[in-house]
């Protein structure tokens, strides 16, 4: 038994012959599939102000889903406490989605080893607060030196430490420990009135060590806050935006947000059984220009959107969504997979134990082309360039998403020129990505501080690009 | 009021006061100057259907509490959705833990004793319904199948979902202030998908209230969203232009949201705001006027005290255009020499004055133009104003709507958009805590073909 076993069942007076037992009685209802979802997690964040200490705090979270499927039906109750009493009225509540029937025996509980993708750290413990506090107060030492008129510097550091224990009525016993940090700085910048601020971040499934880290000779935190005053310096120089459909060059690395709105989104299993994707019925058509081959990556390495397994015990998959231009299939989780008659993909997710799984990305990128990035920019007569983006959405039934761009600048004639204001673009899915005529040979994944929302729920992902060019997309500037 | 005191939930509510209770003694025991502590819990049900079968049934129970100490001026925040209490004393011991940690900050606190709530009015907010799923199942059902039923251009559904939940909030600090009460909250909704020449298009509909006699309909609600899918079908996209734009009833809120962060006392004191010393100038048109009145009953955002006690008054925001208050919590007034307004976690019941009757007189007034129906993405900066988003909705000729139109984006500066609101219609849009009609602003950059 590991520590996870011990901690959410032995812990509670539970154990596996009672999951059994549990599992066995919601089958007694004509129901195909069953599954407890314990969880317990910890949750710390330090915020540091223009010198001062703004805030701890540190949340605490326990509890166990239980859910009963038959055929596209779900029955979901959960609790906050963990005991045998909560379990059998979570029991009774889910199974009450099907009739009652013959009992049908489940599956004997079996164990699989799965490829690792990153260790059990602790990283809350994994340094003393005074350490965390000094670290902060680094990352702001840096941004004042390199800018010292700022009117405002915030750097905050947030360590979740989650374990999880998966049991299902096909047999499925998992366990996992799931570490996940975040630092993130943001400075004011103000020159002749004008205030622009910028920010940057980064994390990773690994303890808070990974900060300290050296990479081309400076550690992580440094680069953060380098990169964030870099930022608020563009913005303060940058002119209007321009307005209408153009020629768009958008850098590697966070852009590739686009691939998660335009496409990724899309191609989540449940909006196409229910045939209410733009994607939907296309497996096999071609769907993007021949340069684009998009792929949903939960083995990566730390990566903040990896998972050794998902939240239904599936191990985390390498799945090709499009392979030069043709759709090759969909994302998937146990219920959704079943019903189209695929196999899950190791994207069945869930914010927590109070909320149902269902399909979502992990770590969504597209593969390099050839080109080099002077070759792209230099290939624009009029257009912009965009490096870094916000957030986005989709309005997957349309194909309609938009992404907005936080540093952009003009192209003319081949050349870089003015730094532009932020703005939002917005496009088809599946018409942009058949605009796309090159594609970069530098694929960079983003710094690891992307959070999908779904319904209501939100869960950690990663995305990625080469460079790329689109030859024409809205652009909502002003200009 | 109808209900009896009777009600379980008034013996869980004093359960809780003796939670949080215990809460705060356990922080003044471990050394704790002042504290603070909340607790919020909700149950309830939450079915789905989809083509007329049920999707889901989830039984939600969700609650947390939150404990907030001093320690002299060091804050420590801690919290658990464990709520044994063994786990309580857990956080609060963590909470006091932090505090050694954060810096002293003479801001720090918990409100001014002369601004508490002690003795809370009865807002009326609690109307449970002891629903069954069966019975949400077919309500659910009923607003599909009017929806589905509508048009034969309307070919699939993402579903219908029914929730009803009740729950309750007890705020408590060391003042001596430990309040509580009770809640509820009923929707229906349903999205269904419209296809024609090859474009499929999606929309919902949605009704919400505190009590169940206060919902719409079931057909009507399907109907609404087949309506509002159809309407979109065979969209077009508009050229780049600069045009007039009206914001209907039900996304106009979304400008109200922008102000709201605007003068909110953290953008202020962080000088992380397009409004920054603007208190008595005028932003907006002087045509706009906005009031704010915490305690309707059955307010969807009605609340007697804010999220530290403070209790909540009836205030002008907005006077011909002129700003009358930021949103300040305790800490926030602290740093700008200030007293709080009792907007720590958010605001209560805005009520934005029409100017002109309906959405269609808002449509005559315009003549020719833009009429956002929908936005996406989060292209909008406090700190700057700039503002592009994502829009869908109708091109309007002559006070007549035209045609649909869809990616697009409009943009503009909030600064200047405040100031030229023309117009605000009488379609009172009453399910946020910003109840406006339309809202017509008389040029804005729109980007297309």
């Amino acid at each position: 038994m590991n520590s996870v076993e011990q901690h959410l069942l032995t812990d509670s007076q539970l154990d596996r012959a009672q999951l059994e037992q549990t599992l066995s009685y919601i089958h007694q209802h004509k129901v195909d599939y069953a599954d407890l979802y314990f969880q317990s997690s910890h949750h710390e964040t330090w915020v540091l102000e223009d010198g001062s200490v703004k805030e701890g705090s540190y949340n605490i979270e326990r509890g166990v889903g239980v859910r009963a499927v038959a055929g596209d039906k779900t029955g979901f109750s959960y609790s906050d406490a963990i005991n045998i009493e909560a379990l059998d009225k979570a029991a009774m509540a889910a199974r009450s989605i099907a009739q009652a029937g013959e009992e049908k025996k489940i599956q004997v509980f079996s164990e699989h080893t799965v490829r690792q993708q990153f260790a059990p750290a602790q990283p809350i413990t994994s340094m003393s607060d005074a350490e965390k506090i000094n670290l902060l107060r680094e990352v702001e030492n840096a941004i004042r030196e390199l800018a010292p008129d700022a009117q405002q510097v915030v750097s905050s550091i947030s360590a979740v430490y989650e374990e999880i224990l998966i049991a299902a009525s096909d047999g499925t016993f998992a366990t996992d420990i799931r570490p996940l940090i975040r630092l993130s700085c943001s400075v004011l910048l103000e020159k002749n009135g004008r205030r622009e601020r910028g920010s940057a971040g980064g994390g990773a499934r690994l303890d808070y060590g990974y900060f300290k880290e050296l990479v081309e000779g400076k550690p992580r935190w440094l680069s953060y806050a380098q990169e964030a005053v870099r930022q608020a310096k563009v913005n303060l120089e940058a002119i209007d935006a321009p307005a209408g459909a153009m020629p768009v060059v958008l850098g590697a690395g966070w852009p590739g947000v686009l691939l998660h709105e335009a496409v990724g989104h899309g191609l989540e299993g449940d909006f196409n059984r229910k045939g209410a994707s733009a994607f939907s019925g296309k497996v096999g058509e071609k769907v993007a220009s021949n340069l684009c081959t998009v792929i949903d990556d939960g083995t990566m390495a730390n990566r903040r959107g990896s998972l050794n397994v998902d939240d239904e015990g599936t191990p985390a998959g390498y799945n090709v969504l499009i392979e030069n231009g043709i759709l090759k299939g969909y994302m998937q989780d146990k219920l959704n997979a079943r019903l189209m008659g695929v196999a899950p993909t190791g994207n069945g997710r869930r914010e927590s134990y109070a909320h149902l799984p269902m399909p979502r990305m992990t770590n969504t990128y597209m593969l390099p082309g050839a080109d080099t990035k002077a070759d792209i920019i230099s290939s624009v007569k009029k257009g912009i360039y965009a490096p870094n983006f916000g957030g986005g959405q989709v309005d997957i039934t349309s194909g309609k998403f938009v992404f907005s761009a936080s540093e952009a600048y003009l192209i003319e004639d081949g050349k870089i020129t003015q730094p532009i204001k932020g703005a939002t673009l917005i496009g088809n899915g599946p018409d942009v990505m058949n605009k796309i005529s090159m594609v970069g040979n530098d694929l960079e994944l983003d710094r690891g501080v992307g959070v999908c929302g779904k319904d209501g729920q939100s869960v950690p992902v990663g995305v990625g690009q080469p460079s790329l060019k689109i030859d024409e997309i809205t652009v909502g500037g002003t200009a | 009021m109808a209900h009896s005191q009777q009600h379980p939930i008034y013996t869980q509510i004093d359960e809780v006061k003796q939670a949080v209770s215990e809460a705060l003694s356990h922080a003044k025991k471990l050394g704790a100057t002042a504290a603070e502590a909340s607790m919020s819990s909700t149950s309830g049900l939450s079915v789905s259907t989809r083509m007329g079968e049920v999707e889901t049934i989830e039984f939600n129970q969700d609650g947390g509490l939150g404990v907030c100490v001093y320690v002299g001026n060091h804050k420590g925040n801690a919290s658990t959705a464990d709520l044994s209490p063994k786990a309580i004393r857990a956080v609060v011991e963590k909470a006091v833990d932090i505090a050694k940690f954060t810096s002293d900050d003479p801001c720090n606190g918990v409100a001014d004793k002369e601004l508490l709530e002690m003795s809370p009015p009865d807002l009326d907010l609690f109307h449970p319904w002891e629903v069954t799923p069966e019975q949400g199942v077919e309500l659910c059902i009923e607003a599909e199948k009017a929806a589905l039923n509508a048009d034969e251009r309307i070919v699939n559904s993402d579903g219908a979902s029914f929730a009803s939940h009740q729950g309750l909030r007890v705020y408590g600090n060391s003042h001596g202030l430990l309040a509580g009460f009770p809640r509820t909250r009923h929707t229906l909704s349903t999205m269904v998908i419209g296809k024609d020449g090859g474009q499929m298009q999606r929309d919902s509909a949605y009704t919400i209230s505190r009590e169940r006699q206060g919902l719409k309909s079931a057909t009507a609600i399907g109907l609404e969203a087949a309506q509002a899918t159809l309407s979109k079908l065979n969209s077009q996209k508009l050229n780049t232009m600069k045009t007039p734009v009206i914001f209907r009833a039900d996304i106009a809120n979304s400008l109200f949201g922008h102000l709201v962060s605007a003068i909110g006392g953290g953008a202020l004191y962080r000088k992380s705001s397009f409004l920054l010393d603007k208190l008595g100038q005028q932003i907006f048109n002087p045509c706009v006027n906005v009031l704010e009145r915490p305690h309707l009953p059955k307010g969807l955002a009605s609340s007697p005290f804010d999220s530290e006690g403070v209790k909540t008054l009836d205030r002008e925001i907005i006077h011909g255009g002129e700003l009358r208050t930021y949103l300040l919590s305790s800490y926030a007034a602290r740093r700008l020499g200030m007293t709080s307004t009792g907007h720590a976690g958010g605001i209560h019941n805005w009520l934005v004055q029409q100017t002109h009757d309906d959405l269609s007189a808002l449509l005559s007034t315009m003549g020719t133009g833009l009429l956002v129906t929908e936005l996406m993405g989060q292209g909008v900066s406090t700190v700057t104003g700039d503002y592009s988003r994502g829009a869908s909705g109708f091109w309007v000729e002559n006070g007549q709507i035209q045609y649909p139109v869809s990616e697009i984006t409009i943009a503009g500066n909030l600064a200047d958009m405040f100031k030229n609101i023309q117009a605000i219609g009488g379609d009172i849009e009453y399910r946020g805590s910003v109840q406006t009609g339309s809202i017509l602003i008389d040029s804005m950059q729109v980007a297309g073909a």
